[in-house]
Formats: C-alpha cells, structure tokens, sequence
C-alpha cells in the first residue's frame, strides 16, 4: 500500500462525491434555468427515436448491475447461486445491456456529428461529457472481459476486490488495500467512472436527478398563485438574451 | 363551487384581413430571441389551409388533447403517466423542425459588399439553424391567401374529414374558392393538456386570472406538452431547452392593458375581458358527450349578474373591481348572453379561453351577385346554408361538427345587419326580425354596439392586478424576457442557458422621470439593485 493508492482509493472517492453532491446543490441553487436535458429532437427525430431509449435503457440496466454486484456481499449470492452461475447471468446480462448502451451512444454520437443543426448545438462542454461517458463505458466493458486474470495470472473476482472496497467507503473505513488487488483494468475504469461522477452536476447529465417520477401522482391541472412580487435582480449576474441567429453554441458578448 | 376567474378573449373572424400585424408584433415582443426563430405565440392561418404546424388538428398523428373513455372519464390522448415516463427519452410524436419551417434570413451583407462585377449582387436565404444557403420550401404562412391551395388544399384534416364523412365536394377552383382568416393563440384552457402532460409539474394556471405560463425554472425539457397540446401552441426553445409559449402578455394584462396582438389590431377585431367559472366543474364538463360539450362548457360559465354568483365571488375574496369587470365583460356577453362566439375545436376537450364569431361576410357578395337584395333577411337566412364557407366547415372548427349551433349565429349575425339595415335607412326597428333568432330589438343594438361601434374602452376589459401597493413602480416582469443588451454579462461556466434568469423590471415611465429630476441621485435600494440602460439615470453622474 503506497501513497498513491492511498490517495486514489482512501481519498478521491470522497473528494468525487464531495464534487458531486455539493456541485449539484449549487447548480441546482445557481442555474435552475440551466438544468434541463437539452434536447434536439427537434432538429432530428428518426434516428434519436431508436438511439436515445436504447441507451438510457441500456444505462439503467448498467446502473441496475453496477449497484448489484457492488452492494450485495458474495457471501450472499454463494447462499442461492453458485459463482459460476452468478458470473454467467452478470455477464450475461451485462454485456448485453453494455452493448446495447454502447451502441446507443454510438448511434447517438454519430447522429450529433453527422446532423448539421444537431452537432452545430453541441458546446465544448457537451463534447468533454461524451467522451469521459464513452471511456467509462468502453473502460466497464473491457473490465468485464478482461479483468478477471490479473496480469501473472491468478484469478481475480472483483467482487471480492472492488465491491469490498466500495462497501467500506460507505462506512467510511476505507479498504484500500482490496481495491489496490485489483486489475489494472478495474483501476482504469473506476478512475474514469469518478471523472464522470464529478461531471454530472457541471455537465447536461444532471438531468437524471430531475427524473420526475412525481408525474405520476400530481394532480393533471395545477393552479398557482401569481408571485407576489416580481423577483428582483438579487446579484451581479444578468443572463440575457441573443438576437435571432446566434448559433446554439454560441453567444454574444456585450 | 370554486369560483375562479379566467382572462379570455374573442376575435370576430368577419373583421380579420389577414395583415399578420398581430403575429409580428407579438414576434417582436416575445419571439424575437434566438432559439425562437421558427416560435410564433400568435399566427394567422388560412382557412382551407394546413395550418401551423402542418396539420396540426391531424390528431390521429399528433395524438394532442383529451379523449372521453368508455365509461365516460377523461386521459390523454398521448397515454398515460406511465407510458408518458417510459416514452420520455424519445417523445413517439413530436414535431420536427420541419413540420414547422427551417427559419431563415439573407445574407443582406452581400448587397453592399460584393465586388463590382457583370452580375447584380443577391441576397441568398441563410438557415437561421446551421447559417448554411437554404432553400425556402416553408413558412408559418406559407399556404396564405389560398396560395398553393390546389396542392395543399385537399391535406387540411377539416377537408379531408368532410370529405370521408359526407363526400361533400369542396371546390378549389377560383371562382368557386372560400377562405377566411383564422388567427390563433394559446387557447389558456381551464382544462389544458399541455398542463396534463408536462411530467415536471412546470406548466401551470394562474389561480388569479388563468393565464397558463410555463416556468422556465423548473421546466426539464422532457417536450411532453408539445404533444400535449391538440393547438400546438407549445413550443421548444432549441437554444436554452425549455418549452415556451404565449404569455396571454401578462406584463400587460396585469397593468390593465390589452395584450399585444390585440392591441395593434389592425381590424379591431379582439375583445379582451374575464369570465368567472366553477373550477370544481370543469373535469365534468370537459368529459361530456361530443354533442353536448359547447353546451357545457357555456354551463360552465357563471352569469356575472347572479346575485348568488356574486356573493360566492366576494366569498372567494374576488376583489370588487373584478367582479364589476366581470360584469361588463365583453368576452361573457358575446359568449354566454348573446351566444355568437365558439370555442376552437370543443372536441379536444381542454376547455378553450379564446373563442370565434364565425364568419359570414361572403354571404352577402354572393347575394348581391346573384341579383339579390344582399341584406334583406329572407334572402340571406336562407342564403346561410348555402354559404361559400360551408357551415359544416365552420362546424368542424367551432362545434365538433354540430351545425345547427353554427347556423343559429349566423343567423343571429344576419338578422343584425338586415335590423340595423333598416334602422340605417329608416325603414324603422323590426322587432320580428330579432324575435326570429330569439333575441329583443335593445338586445340587437346591444350587439350591434359590441361588434361594430368596438369601442375601446368596451372591447377590452381587464381588472387590473391587486399589487399595487408592494409594487407600484413595476410595470413589467416577465420570465421570458431578461434583462440584456448593453448590461448583459457573460455566460455562466455550463455555456448555454446557464445562470438563473433575471426577470425583467420596466419601471414606469413616470417613475423615472421623478427620479431623473430629484434632487439626489437615486440610491441602490430605489433602483432594485439594478444595472443597465434600461435603468440608466443621468442623475447617476450627479454622486460625488
């Protein structure tokens, strides 16, 4: 146990998830008007109507296994299933949710840059935010394949590295030791997951934590009281703004 | 009973040329920001015509508004919750940027700048989306004025459903060719779908005056409302990702003055004003049968003069002056008490607010062509069913099909011409001419006052907003609109759209004058902590 790995695995996680939870408050307090998924289905809608469910319903599926094998104890699943038979479902499973993301994303990747309106809306930031998410996703994948010989080649199951790992930062008692047993492959892709945990609340991903499931029990119509005030300008920043014909990416300066 | 009240308007088709003033100065007041190139609040459509967007009353495609189930309850066209939330990463039927137009301009620069050479210099069209040559194949009006009606005339749904139902033959040819104008807005419903659809709760009605807006704050992008609304009156800022839509001009509304398009009018054909309703009815009334839903959905409207209506009005702590604006609402008495204005399309069962005096101008042309006396009564009551403009036409529009409502108003319209024909050239007041369409001779000189004298003071009556006392100085404060130009300062770090969105605070004129003539200079506190031309004071410059 070096100070890197200390650094890497007793530290950043906690920086990350301090990014992301008091990044998100803040742009949730800062730029509500900011905070939506930036849409552009109405530039392009055929392809987008294929793409955008298979990779979000990939995604979750993703997200689903993720939280899987990362919380429930092997010692657990060893009690109704075999190793064998776990290993096969989740990778089963995984792969095929992996692909069906990856080739979602591709699809959509290929839509943005081939579609005129569509790349021409897509900012720098956007472009940051799809290649962190591809690496991630590639990176979970060849973790998947061809993570589970460690390079002298002893067996490696990462759920007896990584999910022990990430269980004890969740009481704060870091095991930094399992996580640095893991393969070089696990390392990579969970440096990659961070980058991308601490995008999210910086980037349009943080549309996910507005999924409005309370649609499904607020009453059709709403009434509002008027507000009874106009808000007044409580600081410096002044969004304006930009006459017809400004690009989508783009924006004029005073 | 809930009594709420519900800003509305009517516009009388027969006075509508056409001229688009309404929808460019909406344009200029609202939609004039990039991300809104192709958004018009209000637009002015042809009828026969496709409309805007492009057949948006095809429901059977754009699956807007409400239908009735079986056992008589209401869901959404689209679905319901559930299916709304699945379908969210793709909505199955929006419309694309081509069912609206790809907005464009020229490239005017060239005029002046090109070089000297044989040819003259053109103004080539530019997308206002990729800044690319375009070629211009559509518009909001493109089919305006009949233009191109051959082609397109026999796609608008209303014709093509004639046609199915009845087999009628409508006739494109020239001479035997109909229109008239149809200008929309949002219909601000009392039952809206759009509300109904909107998965983050951002939409929402005014409990004030009824006005539906949608919070820019709180609005995801999920575009559920877009197919929401049957109108297809919500549109999609592509440029900050939210969902926009006519503001029924608020700012104004709430100062007392009529709203934009209405205000420049070119036709005065707009009346403004407020009826007051039982909310508690509303999901009753919206789930009526097809046949009787113009009939409740005027039950749904409460006579201003009952004394009941008005003492559960002061119950509900209505201020005075606006059940007094109730009262002489022009909107309820051409609604309700003289019956010549219908909702746009009952049958998608939102509960429109704007409402139509169907046209009959035609109707005397065609008379007086035919060697007829144009305005005698006999002659054009029995001339309304044989209109230019098919009365099952309007009907389509107005009544979900039922033409006897449609013929009753134009009749009600006819005999007022032919009653005040009479009282023009003294051939005295025809008291049976009003008995035949159930109204008295004072009522007659009543409507004929509210339609054709319009004053101004009688077509717009808005209460206006109790806050004067907080907010005297503020004129204007709008979600849409931000404070930009000269005082306009950078992006937030997300790049677009990023930042909290500064209403807007015209003060008035007459506030800023005192203050640019006070003895001091103004302090922070009196100018809201605001920077920016638009609240720039030369007394600035007097501070030591």
């Amino acid at each position: 146990m070096n100070a890197l790995d200390i650094m890497l695995w007793g530290v950043l996680p906690y920086v990350v998830a301090l990014v992301l939870v008091a990044g998100t408050i803040w742009r949730y307090k800062y730029d509500q008007f900011g905070w939506t998924t930036r849409s552009s289905q109405l530039y392009e809608s055929r392809l987008l109507r294929v793409a955008s469910p298979m990779f979000h319903y990939g995604l979750f599926v993703v997200l689903m296994g993720h939280l899987m094998g990362l919380l429930i104890p092997k010692a657990w699943t060893d009690l109704v299933v075999s190793q064998e038979g776990y290993h096969a479902v989740a990778l089963g499973a995984g792969t095929v949710a992996g692909v069906a993301t990856l080739v979602g994303i591709g699809l959509l990747i290929y839509r943005r840059r081939t579609t005129g309106p569509v790349f021409l809306a897509t900012t720098r930031n956007d472009k940051l935010m799809y290649v962190i998410l591809v690496a991630a996703i590639v990176l979970g994948i060849v973790a998947t394949l061809t993570g589970d010989h460690t390079p002298t080649g002893e067996h490696h199951n990462y759920r007896e590295t990584v999910s022990i790992w990430f269980r004890s930062l969740l009481i704060f008692q870091p095991d930094v030791e399992a996580m640095a047993a893991s393969t070089w492959q696990f390392k990579v892709h969970i440096l990659m997951g961070f980058a991308l945990i601490a995008l999210i609340p910086f980037s349009r991903l943080v549309h996910a934590f507005t999924v409005p499931l309370h649609y499904l029990f607020r009453p059709y119509v709403v009434y509002r009281s008027r507000d009874d005030a106009p808000a007044a300008p409580s600081h410096g920043r002044v969004r304006g703004w930009d006459p017809i014909g400004t690009k989508d990416r783009e924006r004029t300066k005073p | 009973m809930r009594i709420m009240a519900q800003v509305g308007m009517v516009m009388n088709l027969d006075k509508c040329i056409g001229c688009h003033t309404c929808s460019v100065t909406c344009k200029q007041a609202w939609t004039n920001r990039a991300g809104t190139e192709y958004v018009w609040f209000n637009n002015v459509e042809t009828r026969p015509g496709l409309g805007y967007p492009r057949r948006y009353e095809d429901q059977d495609k754009w699956r807007g508004g409400w239908v009735r189930t079986k056992s008589g309850g209401l869901k959404l066209r689209s679905g319901g919750r559930f299916a709304k939330l699945l379908s969210i990463f793709a909505s199955p039927v929006q419309p694309e940027l081509n069912d609206y137009y790809e907005p464009w301009t020229y490239d005017y620069a060239n005029l002046i700048s090109a070089p000297l050479g044989d040819d003259f210099p053109v103004a080539r069209p530019k997308s206002l989306i990729t800044g690319e040559d375009t070629a211009i194949t559509w518009s909001a009006n493109w089919d305006d004025s009949l233009g191109g009606v051959y082609a397109t005339g026999s796609t608008d749904p209303i014709i093509e459903k004639l046609r199915d139902e009845a087999n009628e033959k409508i006739k494109f040819e020239y001479e035997k060719s109909f229109m008239f104008f149809l200008p929309r807005i949002c219909e601000h419903c009392l039952n809206p779908s759009c509300m109904a659809s909107c998965p983050s709760g951002a939409i929402y009605k005014r409990a004030e005056d009824g006005i539906v807006l949608v919070d820019q704050d709180r609005c995801r992008g999920w575009r559920q409302c877009i197919t929401g609304c049957p109108y297809k009156k919500m549109y999609f800022n592509h440029r900050s990702g939210k969902a926009e839509k006519c503001t029924f001009c608020y700012p104004r509304v709430e100062v007392g003055l009529p709203t934009v398009c209405s205000e420049t009018c070119v036709g005065r054909l707009r009346y403004l004003g407020i009826v007051f309703y039982d909310a508690d009815k509303v999901l009753e009334a919206a789930s009526a049968p097809d046949d009787e839903l113009y009939e409740s959905q005027l039950d749904l409207l409460l006579d201003p003069h009952d004394p009941q209506v008005v003492a559960a009005a002061q119950a509900a702590g209505m201020p005075a002056d606006w059940i007094t604006a109730a009262q002489r609402s022009p909107i309820y008495a051409l609604i309700k008490h003289f019956k010549v204005a219908l909702p746009l399309h009952p049958e998608y069962r939102t509960m429109p607010m704007v409402w139509y005096i169907p046209p009959l101008s035609p109707v005397t042309d065609l008379l007086k062509d035919q060697g007829h006396d144009a305005e005698a009564a006999g002659n054009l009551f029995g001339a309304i069913d044989a209109l230019r403009i098919p009365v099952s036409y309007l009907a389509e529009l107005f009544t979900a099909g039922d033409t006897s409502i449609v013929t009753g108003v134009l009749q009600k319209l006819a005999a007022m011409r032919s009653y005040m024909r009479g009282v023009t050239l003294g051939t005295g007041r025809d008291p049976e001419l009003a008995a035949a369409v159930g109204m008295t001779p004072e009522a007659m000189e009543q409507m004929y006052r509210l339609l054709a004298i319009a004053k101004y003071d009688e077509r717009y009556v808005i209460p206006k907003a109790h806050r004067e006392e907080a907010h005297g100085l503020e004129e204007l404060a709008c979600s849409l609109d931000f404070e930009g130009g000269p005082g306009m300062y950078e992006s937030g770090p997300f790049g677009e759209a990023s930042g909290r969105p500064v209403p807007v605070a015209i003060e008035t004129y007459s506030a800023l004058k005192a203050r640019q003539q006070a003895e001091e200079a103004a302090s922070s506190d009196q100018l809201h902590h605001r920077a920016g031309m638009l609240n720039w004071d030369a007394n600035e410059d007097a501070k030591p």
